[in-house]
């Protein structure tokens, strides 16, 4: 079946449906990684955009039961050169498109991604729209009529419904209420902006147990449990939209350890007065060589974010600590006194590389320092 | 660190003769080399014996010998000129041989000069089988059980673990020669006693034979300051059993998901760093296809047969890089020489599937043993860029110059089904054409997959092709009345070929799309070739040039290059 794709400015792709029928809107952007399809699509900081992978042989491995980075598909549409006929990978327990078509998911393939990409790179990310069921004309009316990405408050749309736990050795979310079977080493509050499994993981796997709040949660529900530390997620959308998240983290902020990834980061910039600007087509991918101020050394990161924070108007203590160095951008911040640090791109990888896995210990290191243990 | 100001002059070794397993790739390396340190305004001195390579130019270094590649000769070179350091990564297994020679005469001391780049004790630990094995147990990276034998009386443990197949593998060779598997003593002493006469070090490895298994590799690049990276990563078409330079090859990997790929590049990564290596340096691994076992084979401490590889699939000239590290400058101080704005601290996206095929020589040995083993028998390669795997393949055989042009060879069709398997089962030099046989004559893609271990994924790519054989054939009718109304339409204008012959125009389409030449596809059609080419020019069917430019088209390339595809798009 024909699909079409048009970009906000009546650019327009002619390929064939993949997934499911129908019409979806989005802001359209790319990523660059020639591997993790199943990753992506399942991340929350992916809400309310299609995703254009530019490695062009998609859904080799195909899907397997292990590798969701949340409960559902999060991508509003998908773009592909090739969707895989066959899945060979032992995990694997369907295809792309089979898995697309049941969870409902839009996408096209078969249009030149790489055109695409290139518009996409000198035009700027923009509004688009996949149907398998308009004409051009139509499709670009439903693009115009369509919210911007910006207006939207994703983080809303993908938070956790109420508060859910992870406990060391899990391997899902639990309730709130459930028991811990091993004493954790920590009690870590995280505020969901849309989080990763991967960082619930990884922080398991350190021996912490994490809460998971909404992320309307208010400042007082999070300290009257008396958690150790505090995390705050990646999540999708633009930061300017977040006020009533930036109020909660200035009220947190100096009372317990914070560690922030992504939106985490950017929320934190505007606590210590800075703002974020919008990158013309974002940074997503598993190649982004970011350079750690201290050390001066050079790590490969895997990244999905389409704002950074303006270090100019940084204040009260707050300095930036990581620079990308492809464009100069701010990807760490770093508080000079207090117990605060956060990245902008993903220690959790999944997608990417674990270049960056060793900042989970760092904040380890940090509540044990705060704490008084070794 | 910028680079060493004690460094003004430098002596680079280069490959030597070309022989199997070390061909003009290492000339494109060293004279990349070359340049990458003369733009530095470093003094370069050549040393190599063979007098018809680029890097031998007059133009290339400051000053060439072409004298033997040997330590006698180094030193006389080293006493004349005086050299602040030695770069010895970029001349292959003979130079980095040759390196370890000079080292050991204590030269470098006498003439007060060093080995530049990765030290010589990295050299040791990743070429000497035994501090190789030691030192990956102690970073924690898993080996395949082996045996370290100097003579053959030593096999008496590895015959009794009762592991079998074993795999004998030779230390401080090139190509793997003197290698080969053992399923039995006979054969495991026979190889043993080829492979400690042909050892340097009259030293071999026996080891566990990972059949079926993938092989993977890594082209890595570490600089003074510990930072790391990697370029490309590889597949191998053929699983274990195949030498890697004998193996149709792809870039990047296609079967591995997201973890296994992770899981491969940390496993690299740890590994180069554990050796300390400044500059390129290659890994192999070896996957298993039904779990996340693997195992470390083996590593290359310097630019190899499969950097060049690398550096032409991505864009990231890494003997250039290799060469600026060497005189101390840190990967993000290098640009990246293809869009002149990033670094060359990144890692390669690819946009495109890059695939190489060996050349074998068995056109001019006649008599030869086609089988293709441990030991590598190829004296050259192709290699094929495309958007996808079908037409990157199509392209490479193509580029073989061995008289086939699709998937049909000469001999193909001749075999009994019983002998087909056979040919299907055992690695040889026309195995692509003996699987894609197997396919016109229906056997289906879990037989070939059980008969060879080629991953079912590469394989369901064959079976298309063959499909599109099959299509190609059931419409020469509409081929040919296309044509023909083509060439009565120059006189009267008709209804367009699209609007009559529709689904022969898609499935002209398709087949450019998925590489099939003219030649062949107006075979299939019954019409000369020239016919075809104006039928489908006609159409509008025609390549357009899409860029490698390391980075996915997320920058803008100032010095990039391009291959054709049958896309949208032409840059």
């Amino acid at each position: 079946m024909k699909a079409i794709l048009a970009l906000e400015d009546g650019t327009l792709f002619e390929g064939q449906s993949l997934g499911a029928t129908g019409r979806t809107n989005g802001e359209v952007v790319f990523n660059t990684g020639m591997t993790g399809y199943q990753e992506i699509l399942t991340d929350p900081s992916y809400a309310g955009q299609i995703v254009t992978l530019t490695y062009p042989l998609i859904g080799n491995y195909g899907i397997n039961p292990d590798d969701f980075e949340s409960r559902r598909v999060q991508v509003e549409g998908f773009v592909v050169r090739e969707a895989a006929e066959i899945a060979s990978n032992w995990r694997s327990k369907q295809t792309l498109d089979s898995f697309l078509k049941e969870r409902g998911i839009i996408g096209i393939q078969g249009i030149d991604t790489r055109a695409l990409t290139r518009a996409l790179r000198v035009r700027g990310v923009m509004m688009g729209a996949i149907s398998t069921e308009d004409t051009p004309e139509s499709l670009l009316e439903h693009i115009r009529n369509a919210p911007g990405y910006g207006s939207k408050d994703l983080a809303r749309q993908v938070t956790a419904e109420q508060s859910y736990r992870w406990r060391v050795g899990d391997t899902k979310p639990v309730s709130a209420g459930s028991v811990s079977e091993v004493k954790p080493r920590y009690h870590i509050a995280l505020l969901d902006f849309g989080v990763k499994y991967n960082i619930l993981r990884s922080l398991a796997n350190l021996g912490c147990e994490t809460t998971v709040y909404p992320c309307t949660v208010t400042a007082e529900e999070v300290l009257r449990a008396n958690p150790d530390g505090i995390f705050l997620s990646p999540g999708p959308g633009d930061p300017e939209q977040y006020g009533y998240m930036v109020d909660t983290v200035r009220q947190l902020v100096g009372k317990k350890p914070i560690m922030g990834v992504c939106m985490g980061n950017q929320i934190l910039g505007y606590a210590f007065g800075s703002k974020t600007f919008k990158l013309k087509f974002g940074h997503r991918g598993s190649n982004h060589p970011v350079k750690d101020l201290n050390t001066g050394r050079v790590y490969i990161t895997s990244q999905n974010h389409g704002y950074a924070v303006d270090p100019d108007r940084l204040k009260d203590g707050m300095e930036v600590a990581h620079i990308n160095l492809n464009d100069g951008t701010v990807e760490g911040l770093r508080h000079k006194e207090l117990p605060i640090f956060s990245i902008q791109y993903h220690p959790e990888a999944s997608p990417g590389p674990s270049d960056s896995a060793y900042f989970f210990h760092q904040y380890i290191n940090m509540l044990d320092r705060h704490y008084g243990r070794s | 660190m910028p680079k060493d100001p004690s460094i003004k002059k430098v002596l680079l070794i280069g490959s030597g003769p070309i022989i199997i397993g070390q061909a003009a790739e290492f000339d494109y390396a060293g004279a990349q080399a070359c340049r990458s340190l003369r733009e530095e305004g470093i003094e370069v001195v050549l040393i190599n014996s063979n007098p018809a390579t680029i890097m031998t130019d007059v133009e290339m270094a400051d000053r060439v010998y072409i004298e033997p590649l040997s330590v006698e000769f180094v030193e006389r070179i080293v006493a004349k000129e005086r050299p602040d350091g030695i770069v010895a990564t970029l001349g292959g297994q003979t130079g980095l041989n040759l390196a370890t020679q000079v080292a050991e005469a204590g030269i470098l001391e006498r003439y007060n000069t060093r080995l530049l780049g990765t030290p010589l004790r990295a050299i040791r630990q990743a070429e000497d089988r035994e501090e190789f094995r030691t030192l990956m147990r102690e970073i924690g990276e898993p080996v395949p059980e082996s045996w370290i034998i100097t003579d053959e009386s030593q096999l008496g443990d590895a015959i009794a673990s009762g592991i079998w197949p074993l795999i004998v593998r030779p230390a401080y060779t090139l190509g793997g020669t003197g290698g080969g598997i053992a399923r039995n003593v006979d054969e495991l002493l026979t190889i043993t006693r080829s492979g400690l006469a042909l050892s340097m070090r009259h030293q071999v490895m026996v080891e566990r034979y990972l059949s079926g298994w993938k092989e993977v590799e890594y082209e890595v690049m570490r600089d003074a300051n510990d930072t790391a990276i990697t370029v490309c990563n590889m597949e191998n078409f053929d699983p274990m059993g195949v030498h890697t330079g004998d193996s149709i090859v792809i870039a990047p990997s296609q079967t591995l998901s997201d973890k296994e790929y992770q899981m491969l590049r940390t496993a690299s990564l740890k590994i180069i760093r554990s050796l300390g290596i400044e500059g390129g340096c290659n890994v192999q691994l070896s996957l298993d296809p039904h779990s996340f076992a693997y195992y470390v084979i083996e590593v290359n401490p310097r630019v190899s047969r499969s950097s060049a590889l690398a550096s032409k699939a991505t864009g990231y000239p890494i003997a250039r890089v290799s060469a600026k590290i060497a005189i101390g400058l840190h990967l993000d101080e290098i640009e990246n020489a293809v869009t002149r704005k990033t670094l060359a601290c990144f890692e390669p996206a690819l946009d495109y599937c890059v695939l190489k095929i060996p050349r074998w020589p068995f056109d001019k040995f006649v008599g030869a043993d086609r089988r293709i083993t441990t030991q590598m028998k190829a004296t050259g390669e192709v290699m094929a860029i495309d958007r996808a795997f079908e037409p990157a393949l199509m392209k490479a055989i193509r580029s073989l110059e061995v008289g086939i042009y699709g998937l049909a060879n000469k001999t193909g069709h001749t075999l009994s089904d019983m002998e087909l398997e056979e040919a299907i089962r055992v690695p040889h030099d026309e195995r692509l054409w003996s699987i894609t046989e197997g396919f016109r004559r229906g056997m289906m893609v879990e037989e070939i997959n059980a008969l060879s271990n080629v991953d079912p994924w590469f394989l369901r790519k064959l079976e298309g092709l063959v499909n599109l054989e099959t299509r190609l054939k059931v419409n020469a009718p509409a081929f040919k009345q296309m044509s023909k109304a083509l060439e009565s339409e120059e006189e009267e204008a008709q209804e367009p070929l699209e609007e009559r012959f529709g689904s022969a125009v898609r499935l002209l389409r398709e087949a450019k799309r998925m590489g099939f030449a003219d030649r062949t596809v107006s075979e299939f059609a019954g019409m000369s070739e020239g016919k075809l080419r104006k039928l489908r020019k006609h159409l509008g069917i025609v390549p357009v040039y899409k860029m490698v430019d390391t980075c996915a088209a997320e920058f803008e390339a100032l010095t990039p290059y391009y291959y054709s595809c049958y896309d949208t798009e032409d840059e």
